[in-house]
């Protein structure tokens, strides 16, 4: 009797650290910096006042940040949207050759960083000094630049680049999901194949569709990296970048901390609104389209296009990935930018340069290197033990604990960032401020979401009997989670470690405005000399950027392809 | 008279074959179905029948208007064919209501808006849908979406219908009732029905014909009762109802039951037909209702011992152990019979000889 009772004492006791440490690790790094955000736009010389609000947003220059972050979005969304789901049709649902490569190829742009890919484009568009455009001048006799990268119209596109892969992927699988009798049934209805895609087809595939385009808008409104490289030649400033040029201009005064609150909260309610629509969508549009036998889905006979079609995506493929990468590493060798790219002019100095003697490379590789390794790490464990208490236990407000999780998810990186500096930079005792410790908050709590979804996945595998039937063998709570539930979600917790280590590596927005002197990352090494005229090192260190992603990403592909088999 | 037409269909996945060399026709308004187990070819030949798959040899006729011959190079796609078609997994469009999921054929048909509006509202009454015309069919039961699934079938008055396993996914009471209404529809409008199950009773109760299929290969094709009566092999025989094998062979002009030595004779009464007697390996095929308790002394009989005894309502379970082989006998609860632990003889009412061991 009396040891029974012990027992459940004791276990409850492990449930309630692990509740208490969920609820503090998310509200210090998580809840904390939000609120103070919120907090600080709206509370003025110790009251409420939403005037001084709107007289923030009615400067000239907000106002112009607002417009221009909604102009950038809307035709990046439009742009991606058609982009994705145009490639996704064709290599679901046509008989385009070496169909599994393109889909592959279409891929690859989710792991580039696209402020790099800003720069290729800089190097080859800009007006001026572009390599394309002094092409058309010097060669082809055109009297001015065929294309400025440094307009609304350049910065889209290039977005476009990069983002489009996230509606193609939602609507391929949908595409790949879909039963195909919904079609077959409108066939032999009578309807021809253009009918179908038009009646059936797309009407079915537009939740998917809309999602993706909302997580672009999302993206897109709070995107830092490609407006700042090709937006501030020609005073083209969204929200995040001013943001960053008014907190970088002033060194953190009043008035500049203020303008980025608002600014943020700004942010943060357009993403909240996204996320709304996106989730009322995808929860009444979302059709039943999974069916019972599958057979391959009917393919479009391309037929005459069948050739022109395939060149064209290789084309696109070798324009916008192939391009870009290839004009990074050849930059990269070049003894000084201006120079052409002959065999004379290229070298690996640069490469040497960087990795061994250049102080300010090698330190930001080392930094980005432990700060995404520690990051992923602590995310990683911290991540298990909240979705554990998500998914698992049964106790109240664990909604919120869910809410609070997610929250990063929709907050941009740059208000993240913002976060952290007003809620550690002394104000409450504890001053980070220039250290790498505040770039290490602001990773977790930034990639926090990453980790809970990957480990809620793991952890929903996990029916509840399996922890009973250890109970029953005599098994403590602890001995259970330990020897049954952690070896069990292992494959969640591997995800969620890469999925925050390889981004954590190129990390631009957030660490851009928390870094100092010796606290340079890579994306802001590479950022910062390419705005200080170091082009050559600059591109050398993306390229050096790139193999380190690219060998990163394949070896997790052969890891999550075997765990898999 | 023949309809539908298939001669000498072949379907080849590569090196497998899926489809070998099928003939068979369907008469208007006959309704025949394929059954067989899973992997057997019979819904890549429904699909070829609808036009989804090419044929890689053979000829798919309806009426005198051939449909697809690689031969000839010929194929209408499916859209032209005319064919109503129903899916396992019911297939009803979710973005549209009932009313337009039904009319859809009729408006790619470009008819008139007051037949449009006629027919849709025929085809909903006839599967009991009005009520429900303008709501959404995620709303509908799984029978309530395969009803809609027939009425756009219906709409077109299609003159061979084609249903793809399209009870599989229903509850059983619900497969029972549907049954009937197929077979209520068909005999109103008069259509020919090509059926594809792996569900024998489902196939006895609707058709007219079945055809039975093995591994792409057709096994027998004809009405129910003869093939319930007379089945044409082994295959057959186990695929449709309760079935018994047991395996003989032949020593010194005598029948052993196979086993260990092969010891326990066969009654001396209890014989094969002459042209299977040349045969060394034998299976003697019955259904274990067919089989009655005698007295030890019949000459017909064979002698076993009764293993297990269950009592299952309206029926008693007998498990026979006769030398290393088991034998399953059903009989009513008001006769009794040996008890478990007994000897016992049966005699086989309808017994079947076929060439080979059963497995």
């Amino acid at each position: 009797m009396s040891t029974s009772s012990i027992k459940t004492k004791s276990s409850i006791g492990v449930g309630q650290i692990i509740l208490f440490l969920s609820v503090a690790i998310l509200v210090i790094v998580v809840a904390f910096p939000v609120l103070l955000i919120l907090f600080n736009a709206f509370w003025v010389e110790g009251h409420f006042n939403l005037k001084n609000v709107i007289e923030v947003l009615s400067e000239p220059d907000t106002f112009k940040a607002l417009k221009n972050s909604l102009i950038i979005a809307t035709g990046t969304t439009i742009g991606s949207t058609i982009v994705g789901t145009f490639f996704a049709w064709l290599v679901t649902r046509t008989d385009l050759p070496h169909k599994t490569f393109m889909k592959s190829m279409f891929l690859v742009p989710f792991m580039l960083p696209s402020f790099i890919g800003a720069m290729a484009w800089k190097m080859l568009l800009s007006p001026n000094a572009g390599f394309i455009n002094q092409f058309f001048i010097h060669h082809l006799g055109f009297t001015g630049p065929v294309f400025n990268i440094y307009s609304y119209l350049g910065i889209s596109t290039v977005e476009v680049m990069y983002l489009f892969p996230f509606v193609f992927i939602q609507v391929c699988g949908a595409l790949e999901r879909m039963d195909p009798t919904l079609e077959e049934s409108a066939r032999i209805s009578g309807a021809g194949l253009l009918t179908i895609t038009r009646k059936i087809t797309i009407p079915l595939v537009l939740p998917s569709i809309m999602s993706g385009a909302l997580l672009i808008m999302l993206y897109s409104m709070a995107h830092f990296g490609t407006v700042a490289v090709l937006g501030i030649e020609n005073g083209i400033y969204n929200i995040p970048t001013l943001i960053y040029e008014r907190i970088h201009q002033s060194g953190g005064s009043f008035a500049s901390i203020r303008t980025g609150t608002v600014l943020a909260t700004v942010l943060v309610i357009s993403a909240a609104i996204i996320i709304w629509a996106q989730r009322t969508i995808l929860g009444k549009g979302h059709y039943q389209i999974i069916g019972g036998k599958s057979f391959r889905p009917m393919e479009l006979k391309l037929r005459g296009l069948r050739m022109p079609l395939m060149i064209f995506c290789l084309a696109y493929i070798a324009f916008t990935i192939v391009l870009p990468t290839v004009v990074i590493f050849l930059v990269g060798g070049l003894k000084t930018y201006g120079l052409s790219f002959t065999p004379e002019n290229l070298s690996l100095d640069n490469y040497k340069f960087i990795l061994f003697e250049y102080q300010v490379t090698r330190d930001a590789i080392f930094n980005s290197v432990t700060l995404g390794f520690s990051a992923a790490i602590i995310t990683m464990f911290a991540g298990v033990m909240i979705s554990y208490v998500i998914v698992k236990m049964k106790v109240r407000g664990k909604g919120i604990l869910e809410f609070l999780g997610m929250l990063p998810f929709s907050v941009p990186g740059s208000v993240i960032a913002l976060g952290v500096i007003l809620a550690w930079s002394g104000k409450f005792g504890i001053n980070l401020y220039n250290t790498v410790w505040i770039i290490l908050l602001a990773y977790i709590a930034r990639y926090m979401a990453f980790s809970l979804k990957a480990n809620s996945a793991a952890l929903e595998q996990v029916h509840d009997s399996l922890v009973e039937a250890a109970r029953s063998c005599g098994a403590t709570m602890w001995q259970s989670l330990k020897d049954i539930v952690i070896p069990l979600v292992r494959p969640g917790m591997l995800a969620a470690f890469f999925l925050i280590f390889l981004p954590s590596l190129r990390e631009l927005t957030v660490s851009i405005m928390l870094y100092a002197p010796t606290t340079r990352t890579i994306g802001v090494a590479i950022y910062t000399l390419n705005e200080d005229g170091e082009t050559v090192i600059s591109a050398a260190l993306a390229g050096i950027a790139l193999i380190i992603i690219i060998v990163g990403q394949t070896i997790i592909n052969h890891f999550t392809k075997k765990e898999g088999a | 008279m023949s309809y539908v037409r298939l001669v000498n269909v072949t379907k080849r996945f590569g090196d497998v074959t899926a489809v070998d060399n099928l003939n068979f026709e369907i008469g208007k308004g006959e309704c025949f179905s394929m059954l067989g187990p899973s992997g057997c070819g019979k819904t890549t030949t429904l699909r070829m029948v609808a036009g989804f798959e090419d044929l890689s040899d053979g000829e798919v006729w309806v009426g005198d208007n051939l449909m697809s011959s690689p031969r000839k190079n010929h194929y209408l796609p499916p859209e032209k064919r005319n064919f109503g078609m129903v899916f396992q997994a019911f297939a009803v469009w979710p973005h549209m209501s009932v009313y337009d999921n039904v009319a859809f054929p009729l408006q790619i048909r470009k008819l008139p808006k007051s037949e449009i509006e006629q027919r849709t509202t025929d085809a909903l009454k006839a599967t009991n849908l009005l009520s429900a015309a303008n709501e959404s069919p995620d709303f509908l039961s799984g029978g309530g979406k395969q009803r809609v699934a027939l009425a756009r079938a219906l709409a077109i008055n299609p003159d061979v219908m084609l249903l793809d396993e399209p009870l599989s996914s229903l509850d059983p009471h619900l497969r029972e009732e549907m049954r009937f209404e197929i077979k209520e529809l068909q005999q109103k409008y008069g259509f020919s029905i090509i059926y594809v199950t792996h569900d024998q009773s489902e196939a006895m109760a609707l058709s007219d014909r079945i055809m039975v299929m093995k591994l792409g290969v057709m096994q027998q094709i004809d009405t129910p009762l003869n093939i319930y009566n007379h089945p044409a092999n082994q295959f057959v025989f186990s695929f449709i109802g309760l079935s018994n094998f047991l395996n003989v062979v032949w020593r010194d002009g005598k029948l052993y039951l196979k086993g260990e030595g092969d010891k326990l004779a066969m009654p001396d009464e209890l014989v094969p037909p002459e042209d299977l007697k040349g045969e060394p390996e034998l299976s003697l095929a019955s259904r274990p209702s067919e089989i009655n308790f005698t007295s030890m002394t019949d000459p017909e009989a064979l002698h076993g011992v009764v293993s297990r005894k269950a009592f299952l309502g309206e029926i008693i379970d007998y498990q026979i152990k006769a030398g290393e082989q088991t034998l399953r006998v059903q009989k009513g609860r008001r006769d009794p019979g040996p008890e478990a632990g007994e000897n016992c003889a049966v005699h086989f009412e309808r017994p079947f000889w076929y060439k080979g061991h059963a497995k």
